[in-house]
């Protein structure tokens, strides 16, 4: 039987699909040309929605038979994606103007894609995490493809269906395995009849899922898809998409496999360990060849994904899974906002018919728009891991995190990954500032307070980075 | 009753095929089979898994019932995609949709 305070334990999920599904309607009454309103609206529900979600802090509950758990960890995740929703809409807002893609359902389906998010976040059971890849995916799919008929976006949008759908046959069937071998898809009593089933049908069960949501967060070998992708979806799109798309997936991943793989981690964890190493290297290394910002920035966010990674290596192990969590959280969250700053330089450059997208088109930035300038130098520096930046701290403690549990190595490679990825990150500086050139930018005010925002929040978070890492330390995973 | 093995091979051999196909066939279309082939092996194992585990939790229906009405959705938004490149290239074969490389 449902009762209230089952709702009452995902109700910013709740509302926020309610003001998705009511705007949808609303939006109709909406003319065409004023469509900004829309955007309006839809950053309101993500407003009030996170609102809803700061209130549920501190309380821990489930729901819906287990299908749903409401704990620290979920209330963490759930604030990054929604201020990661707000970001995205303000990123938009006079993007798909500019570029005349300004079409209400970009708004309603940004909503649908972070109550998506929500779910993963907040899921307890393999069935949920299953209906919410789904729900996070679908309206990101179409997303991609947005800028139709331009071809780039709806190549985009093909390929980032085609791939989403495959790896979300490897997830489900993942699923189903996991059931065959403990009868059960809740993350609970997976952990109590782990004892008495069949370990080969759980850890091919375990590896698919893995192998799934590595497609969902880029890691390699299952990046292919993400240069194309973040290339041809819509500038807006993809800097959502990234940050968005890789918090889920993170979260998903550190649920299910924390909560319920527990003792699968001494098989788990080399593996996780190689898929670590590789994404950073690999993403890295080809990173350097591009010229194409887009490009780099997806390869950045590929090697990213590696990095993030490290944080997993240890999740078997209980005496250092709680600083390494909150270790990965954090780093999320720099992530994130860094992102978002980096993409908002991006969209502030882009020209329609896709031109302002070439390294080339940098030159000149420092001496004409000083600020945009310094703010992208702030971005690039936070990538790379260098003070006084968020993406510094963030590194440290992943740092720290991995060398607790063991993983010296691991972190070796980490190190040396940065200083490679210094090059390219550096070269935009360089471009920026050394180099003569005219580039001209858009002014759009929603945009401009979303890159100060994050080159603001990169900044001074890492000066004082003790209050965030507190929370997330704080948000722990409810275990069975 | 034929043992439970029987329809893990089934199963296993339908979510093969269906990698095969994604991985080998170059038209959209055939690729979209190929993923509702794997998707339709689960339902198999799903089916499988609740009739050889403990027939009063019905999760496995319920699972598989779930993953066809996700599949159908999720159809839906590519055959749109599929037309819509289409329209455009006038062409479905994934080879021939690559503006973009590394």
């Amino acid at each position: 039987m449902m009762s209230f305070s089952d709702f009452t334990t995902i109700l910013p999920l709740v509302v926020l699909t309610a003001w998705a599904c009511v705007l949808l309607l609303v939006d109709l009454l909406i003319p065409r040309n004023r469509k900004g309103i829309t955007a309006l609206f839809s950053a309101l529900g993500l407003a009030l929605t996170l609102g809803l979600t700061i209130a549920q802090l501190g309380r821990q509950g489930s729901g819906f038979n287990d299908m749903v758990v409401l704990d620290g960890f979920s209330v963490f995740v759930n604030a990054l994606l929604l201020v990661s929703g707000l970001l995205g809409v303000a990123l938009a807002y006079g993007y798909v103007k500019r570029m005349g893609l300004e079409r209400g359902e970009y708004y309603t389906l940004l909503l649908f894609s972070v109550a998506g998010m929500m779910l993963m976040a907040q899921a307890a059971d393999l069935i949920v995490v299953f209906l919410a890849l789904e729900l996070l995916s679908i309206p990101l799919y179409i997303l991609a493809a947005f800028a139709r008929p331009k071809v780039e976006s709806e190549e985009a949008g093909l390929k980032y269906f085609l791939l989403g759908a495959f790896s979300a046959g490897f997830v489900v069937y993942g699923i189903a395995l996991v059931y065959g071998a403990t009868g059960t898809t809740a993350l609970s009593g997976i952990v109590a009849a782990i004892p008495s089933s069949s370990t080969l049908m759980l850890t091919i069960g375990a590896a698919l899922i893995l192998v799934g949501l590595g497609f969902k967060i880029a890691a390699v070998p299952f990046h292919m898809w993400t240069p194309d992708v973040y290339q041809g979806a819509p500038s807006a799109v993809t800097a959502f998409m990234a940050a968005g798309a890789k918090v889920a997936g993170f979260s998903a991943l550190l649920r299910i496999f924390a909560t319920a793989f527990p003792s699968l981690g001494s098989s788990m964890s080399d593996v996780l360990w190689a898929l670590a190493a590789l994404t950073m290297i690999v993403g890295n290394l080809i990173a350097i060849s591009q010229s194409d910002i887009k490009r780099l920035l997806a390869y950045s966010s590929i090697a990213h994904a590696g990095y993030i990674l490290m944080a997993f290596v240890p999740f078997g192990n209980p005496d250092v899974r709680a600083v390494s969590v909150a270790a990965g959280l954090f780093y999320l969250v720099s992530y994130a906002i860094t992102n978002f700053g980096a993409w908002g330089v991006v969209i502030a450059l882009e020209k329609a018919e896709g031109r302002g997208l070439a390294l080339d088109d940098y030159a000149g930035l420092g001496r004409k728009y000083p600020a945009l300038a310094a703010a992208m130098t702030i971005f690039m520096l936070s990538l790379i891991g260098l003070p006084p930046t968020l993406g510094l701290v963030g590194k440290f403690y992943l740092f720290r995190a991995v060398i607790a549990g063991g993983y010296v190595g691991l972190a070796v490679i980490g190190v040396l990954t940065s200083l490679i990825s210094a090059y390219y990150y550096l070269r935009v500086v360089v471009i920026m500032y050394m180099r003569e050139g005219e580039p001209t930018t858009t002014s759009e005010p929603y945009l401009n307070m979303t890159t100060a925002f994050a080159a603001l929040v990169t900044v001074i978070v890492s000066l004082v980075p003790a209050p965030l890492f507190a929370w997330a330390s704080s948000a722990v995973l409810k275990l069975f | 009753m034929i043992p439970i093995s029987w329809y893990l091979t089934l199963s296993a051999a339908l979510f093969s095929i269906g990698l095969f196909g994604v991985l080998t066939r170059r038209n959209a279309i055939a690729i979209l089979l190929g993923i509702e082939l794997m998707l339709n092996a689960v339902n198999v194992n799903l089916a499988a898994f609740w009739r050889y585990g403990d027939v009063n939790q019905i999760t496995g229906q319920i699972f598989a019932i779930i993953v066809f009405a996700v599949a159908a959705a999720e159809v839906a938004v590519g055959l749109a995609l599929v037309i819509s490149v289409y329209r455009k290239k006038n062409t479905v074969i994934a080879e021939e949709i690559d503006l973009m490389k590394w």
